[in-house]
């Protein structure tokens, strides 16, 4: 015989007749008092808004533009050069003088990240020269099919923000790429403004955020 | 112990014995120790000029013989080893390891840290040897030299200045390997730079930025010759930094993005040893090869930036048919059936199996001439041609395995060139020539570029006329001065009736060795193969079989009705004897075409089969030394080889060939060689020269060649390419020039009763009087479609009336 069962023998002795006899019963007492409490069931994803559970979460990736909306991408592929799933793909063109997408000579033409294989690891970031991938905390990754799940460049380019200029566009006059780098940029300039307006005059993504926002915004 | 010419010295404590002459960092590598270097390369002359290579070096002194260190480290790229020294590089000395991180660090204060953007990060010396033996930290916080970028040094070579370290390997290439000094260092100190020779930049008139816009709008000289000539593209490779980058290539992918796979070049007769580098299915650049036995370490741009015609946007994919007078696309068991039935109907059929052929693909084409269609009629040669020719090369050159070689060539005593330019259609063979410092001579109405360059001598004969040179060689006594002479015939002989029987005259006159250089990569392939009237593989002369029709035969009785059936390969209407009559040949047989792309003799095709491109199947080409040059598989392909549609359109006659595996061709051969009788070889042909041609007023001969950047089937699809081609022109004599009242640049005309080209013209002190000399293919002188004529011909010139007119294609 066991030191616990004897210890568990003196407790009934103690409790007396009743009180052991009804114990087993007194779980139910919880489910009784919870019938009258408001429910923490949530229904997810219906209803309500969920922020991740932390600020620096490793959600989806997503490519930066300068205040002037210039990309910051140079489709370099160190990103893809460090992921550890080989989750990225990336191919580069030279910029031109009619279109323009990132500051200095090279941007990344093709920029497609595959969600099925990212394990979310974060070297990406480490790797980027640009700083132009940064992760959001956006976590509802989920589609019916596979090709869904590779993220393009259209869907992870950074929203329009209020005043940004969608590129192509050329860069703001006098200005370098290392002037950009250096944060010496902080909007579009008046001769951007009008050179997107004669080349694309009927543009929504110049004035308005552009498509970028369509598949699942930051939280 | 060691040899007598070998030296022994000790590195980091290893004893080496090497030849003497060599460098110390030559030595080093012998025993394994990588000393870091930029500007050393083994196929240039020393210069010591980026100093990454520093190591501390000792060597016996005085009348002892005692042990004694240079008071400074010393470069390991310019120094050679001396008996008993002792070399101690940074694995062993701290000194040598100071001094190497800090010339490191010299020499990144002006690169700019754009490695993300550089074509060369991943891939780079610079970056390597910076982490290997260089300072993790640089102290130095001043702004960097800037310049503008990128500067176009050719139409496809762009110079990043900041990037470069001025090890000058590219300015030394240009200079000591092709001879062509079209860049070279500029200005000093800090500002020193590499830049093209142009005015503005000699002048400086105008201060180094400025400089940076200048576009390449006349990448010629006024004299028509290529700013940078044939082999720039090789300054590309041998960039120990990413100042010097591809245009065509220029931000495609990164080192680790490609899969690279060794390969053999398919632009002409050498055999160049070439790395392709793929992604995702599409070849993105190729390199050249390390082959020391063939091209060395170099290439030409023809095969470097040529490749894109293998994609072109009129690649075939599928078979096409002749349905109410249109080509469409058909099914491969339609296209099959309705070829089977067009070459079964047929009573005579002949076989043009063009010159770009593997041994694989060559092998497959005898027998399905041969067996399957049972006719002698095949001819590979897809270009001028005749009969001696094909005598000659049934003689002399068919089942002799490897003959002459490159290192037999180049250290010949003497060579001499007949029908035959070292550079325009040797290519890569010029190179080696003039690193060996070979003495040569040519045939030729006039210096021609590479001779010049070659230091060579002409012996100035009208074109057609090679024959009586040769055969009055023949005629000479035979001199001390001319034994182990390598005489080289070339294609062109065949514009000079009797000039190969000479040169064989000559050659076995003088005791000379002779070599045949075709232009094409697969005609040595073909020749072995048996693709010549009367010749069966590996050079047995067919003494029972009738002989069948050559190419010029097989045309005039294609064009007279005789054939009634034509299977063609990868060939060109405009590269044939006589266009116009091949084109109405070609309009009347029932034609079955096995093309790449949609080619010249596509549209006369009834049926068209689509075969792979050489980067879609494994092959062997046979370079015109003999020597085989297997290559493999590049990318993957749904595309066929010659072989295998010939093995279904056989299939479909009721035959079955016997294919040689992919890479396996010579081992067929060798097994056909063994199943035959004791070999019958083909006689000598005997052809006594013509006589030199009559010239009334205003008639001139006509010399031509194709220049080796041209418009040839292979370059399209590039148009960076063909920029960089020389400028076509009409080259003249000045006592001609002065005939026709012409000044140097007017338009001339040069005519025969076909048609004219008009180009402009310049004059050559050097050129024989009475000859014009035309690119034979280039822009705006399609020698052979314009004029109907080709090298040897009469031709009218004249002052073309005005500008406005332009040469016919």
């Amino acid at each position: 015989m066991s030191q616990k069962k004897r210890t568990l023998d003196a407790a009934r002795k103690d409790k007396g007749f009743l009180a052991s006899g009804l114990a087993p019963w007194a779980g139910f007492g919880v489910t009784l008092r919870t019938f009258f409490e408001k429910p923490v069931t949530e229904q997810y994803p219906f209803k309500g808004k969920y922020p991740p559970p932390f600020p620096r979460y490793h959600g989806r990736h997503q490519l930066n533009r300068y205040p002037d909306g210039l990309e910051k991408c140079v489709g370099c592929e160190l990103c893809a050069w460090a992921c550890p799933a080989d989750a990225i793909f990336v191919e580069a063109a030279p910029n031109t003088a009619d279109q323009r997408f990132s500051a200095g000579e090279r941007y990344g033409r093709v920029y497609q990240i595959n969600y099925l294989r990212c394990i979310f690891c974060g070297m990406c970031i480490e790797a980027c020269p640009t700083r132009a991938l940064t992760m959001t905390t956006f976590f509802e990754l989920a589609a019916q099919q596979r090709a869904d799940m590779i993220f393009t460049k259209d869907q992870l380019l950074a929203p329009l923000e209020e005043g940004q200029l969608a590129a192509p566009h050329p860069m703001v006059e006098g200005l370098t790429a290392g002037d950009y780098y250096a944060g010496r940029v902080i909007g579009p300039t008046p001769a951007q403004a009008k050179w997107v307006e004669q080349h694309r005059p009927v543009d929504p993504a110049a004035s308005s955020p552009g498509p970028a926002a369509t598949k699942g915004g930051p939280a | 112990m060691t040899a007598p010419d070998q030296v022994t010295c000790t590195i980091d404590g290893v004893e080496v014995a090497v030849p003497k002459g060599t460098a110390i960092i030559r030595a080093a590598e012998e025993v394994g120790i990588m000393i870091p270097r930029f500007c050393d390369h083994p196929l240039l002359q020393p210069v010591a000029a980026c100093r990454q290579c520093l190591v501390d070096v000792a060597s016996p002194a005085g009348p002892e013989g005692k042990l004694r260190a240079f008071p400074k480290p010393q470069p390991a790229c310019a120094m050679t080893v001396t008996p008993g020294m002792v070399v101690s590089t940074q694995v062993t000395s701290p000194a040598a390891k100071e001094a190497q991180e800090q010339v490191a660090e010299l020499i990144l204060i002006n690169h700019p840290l754009d490695c993300p953007v550089c074509d060369k990060g991943g891939e780079c010396p610079l970056q390597n040897q910076a982490m290997a033996t260089g300072r993790a930290a640089s102290r130095f916080t001043e702004p960097k030299n800037t310049f503008r970028k990128p500067l176009a040094l050719t139409p496809q070579i762009l110079l990043d200045r900041e990037r470069c370290v001025l090890c000058q390997r590219c300015t030394r290439f240009a200079m000591q390997i092709p001879g062509d000094p079209f860049i070279a260092l500029q200005m000093r100190g800090a500002n020193q730079q590499i830049g093209r020779f142009d005015p503005a930049t000699l002048g400086f008139a105008v201060p180094p930025d400025e400089l940076a816009d200048q576009s390449l709008s006349d990448p010629v000289t006024p004299d028509g010759e290529p700013f940078a000539g044939y082999f720039a593209g090789n300054i590309i490779q041998i960039c120990p930094v990413g100042a010097l980058t591809s245009a065509a290539y220029r931000f495609r992918a990164r080192p680790f993005d490609l899969v690279s796979t060794e390969s053999v070049a398919e632009h002409d007769a050498n055999g160049s040893t070439i790395r392709v580098d793929y992604r995702r299915g599409t070849v993105l650049r190729r390199l050249s090869g390390n082959d020391p036995v063939v091209n060395q370490e170099w290439i030409s741009d023809k095969d470097r930036f040529g490749f894109r015609w293998q994609t072109a946007s009129d690649r075939l994919t599928t078979p096409l048919l002749r349905r109410g007078g249109e080509l469409v696309p058909a099914s491969w068991s339609a296209a099959l059936a309705a070829a089977a039935e067009a070459l079964g109907q047929a009573a005579a059929v002949g076989v043009l199996p063009g010159g770009r052929l593997t041994l694989e693909d060559a092998l497959a084409y005898e027998q399905f001439t041969r067996r399957v269609l049972k006719s002698g009629n095949v001819d590979f040669r897809a270009r001028p041609a005749n009969g001696e020719e094909a005598a000659f090369l049934a003689h002399q050159v068919a089942g002799t395995g490897l003959g002459v070689t490159f290192e037999e060539l180049v250290n010949a005593p003497a060579v001499l060139f007949a029908g035959f330019d070292p550079e325009d259609e040797g290519g890569i063979l010029y190179l080696r020539l003039r690193a060996a410092k070979t003495p040569v001579r040519a045939l030729a109405p006039f210096t021609s570029r590479a001779i010049r360059r070659l230091g060579g001598t002409v012996h100035q004969v009208a074109p057609g006329q090679e024959a009586a040179f040769l055969d009055k060689m023949a005629q000479d006594p035979a001199t001390e001065a001319t034994a182990g002479t390598v005489i080289v015939v070339g294609q062109r002989l065949v514009h000079s009736p009797g000039g190969f029987s000479a040169a064989l005259a000559a050659a076995k006159k003088h005791d000379a060795k002779l070599v045949w250089i075709p232009r094409r990569a697969g005609e040595r392939a073909a020749l072995e193969a048996g693709l010549l009237p009367g010749l069966l593989p590996g050079g047995r002369f067919d003494q029972a079989g009738s002989a069948g029709l050559d190419v010029n035969q097989m045309i005039e009785a294609a064009a007279a009705g005789k054939l009634d059936a034509l299977v063609l390969g990868g060939l060109e209407v405009s590269d044939l004897p006589d266009p116009e009559l091949a084109a109405k040949a070609f309009g009347k047989a029932k034609v079955v075409a096995l093309n790449v792309r949609r080619e010249e003799v596509s549209p006369y095709a009834d049926v068209v089969l689509p075969v792979a491109p050489p980067q879609e199947k494994a092959g062997t080409y046979i370079n015109w030394e003999g020597r085989p040059r297997p290559f493999p598989q590049v990318l993957k392909s749904a595309g066929l080889s010659d072989a295998a549609v010939l093995r279904a359109l056989a299939a479909k006659l009721g035959f079955e060939l016997t294919l040689a595996e992919p890479g396996q061709g010579q081992s067929a051969l060798a097994d056909l060689a063994d199943l035959a009788e004791p070999s019958v070889r083909c006689p000598a042909p005997k052809q006594a020269p013509g006589p030199a041609p009559v010239l009334a007023e205003d008639e001139v001969l006509l010399s031509t060649w194709h220049q080796l950047v041209d418009d040839a089937a292979g370059l399209a699809d590039e148009p960076r390419l063909a920029a960089s081609a020389p400028a076509p022109v009409v080259r003249l004599a000045p006592d001609t020039a002065a005939g026709l009242g012409l000044t140097q640049g007017e338009l001339v005309s040069v005519a025969t009763s076909r048609g004219r080209i008009v180009l402009p013209s310049v004059i050559d002190p050097d050129m024989l009087e009475g000859v014009v000399h035309l690119p034979a293919k280039s822009p705006g002188s399609w020698v052979l479609s314009s004029l109907g004529a080709a090298s040897g011909a009469v031709v009218k010139l004249a002052l073309a009336a005005s500008g406005t007119e332009e040469g016919e294609k």
